[in-house]
């Protein structure tokens, strides 16, 4: 399912909101999502999973075509963990 | 880090705030989107979500695992398990970089 897929699912719910509307709703709950994690919040959806900021130290890498060394600088990166209640769902417990 | 942790209610307030519905129809929209996302997962199927990432299902095999407390081997049943791949959007603006391009490991 991709974004389009998910509006429109929403959409067809939802008789009496503009699919404009379901968009900007979807487009809404994805941003505040990137934009706790731009600030280095984390997010908590109970039952879904949680989302997080993770540091990773700098350090020597390799380019594996050509074997030479270049530096890696220090980054983030978003972390997803999955809910209990959707990996029960994912394995048919629930 | 900041400490901060962002709710369902931050998520509703946001739609509430952008979109124009009531509290309480905004909280049932962020709660319908949420749903059909576990849904669509549930049943193995790939989301993705443009800009944002995929979030993806994969299949476990069986393996032997350990008790860490007793030492004891068990086993471990194959499974099913869901990744989140980040958008090298999203990589970025946690960065502090706006777009799309750049590094995409």
């Amino acid at each position: 399912m991709i974004k389009s897929e998910l509006v429109q699912k929403i959409a067809d719910a939802n008789p009496h909101l503009y699919q404009r509307d379901v968009e900007n709703i979807v487009n809404a709950i994805l941003e505040q999502v990137v934009s706790a994690l731009a600030r280095g919040d984390r997010v908590e959806l109970r039952g879904f999973g949680a989302f997080s900021v993770k540091k990773r130290e700098a350090r020597t890498g390799r380019n594996p075509r050509t074997g030479k060394q270049v530096d890696v600088s220090e980054k983030a990166v978003p972390y997803f963990k999955t809910g209990k209640e959707m990996r029960e769902r994912l394995n048919g417990q629930a | 880090m900041a400490g901060k942790t962002v709710t369902r209610a931050d998520l509703c307030e946001a739609v509430y705030q952008q979109v124009g519905l009531s509290r309480t129809e905004s909280a049932q929209l962020v709660e319908a989107v949420l749903s059909e996302i576990a849904d669509c997962l549930a049943s193995g199927e790939t989301v993705k979500l443009s800009s944002f990432g995929s979030f993806v299902v994969r299949e476990k095999g069986q393996r032997v695992g350990r008790n860490p407390k007793t030492g004891e081997e068990v086993p471990i049943a194959p499974r099913r398990v869901m990744v989140f791949k980040p958008s090298s959007i999203l990589k970025n603006r946690i960065n502090g970089r706006t777009g799309g391009e750049g590094d995409d490991d």
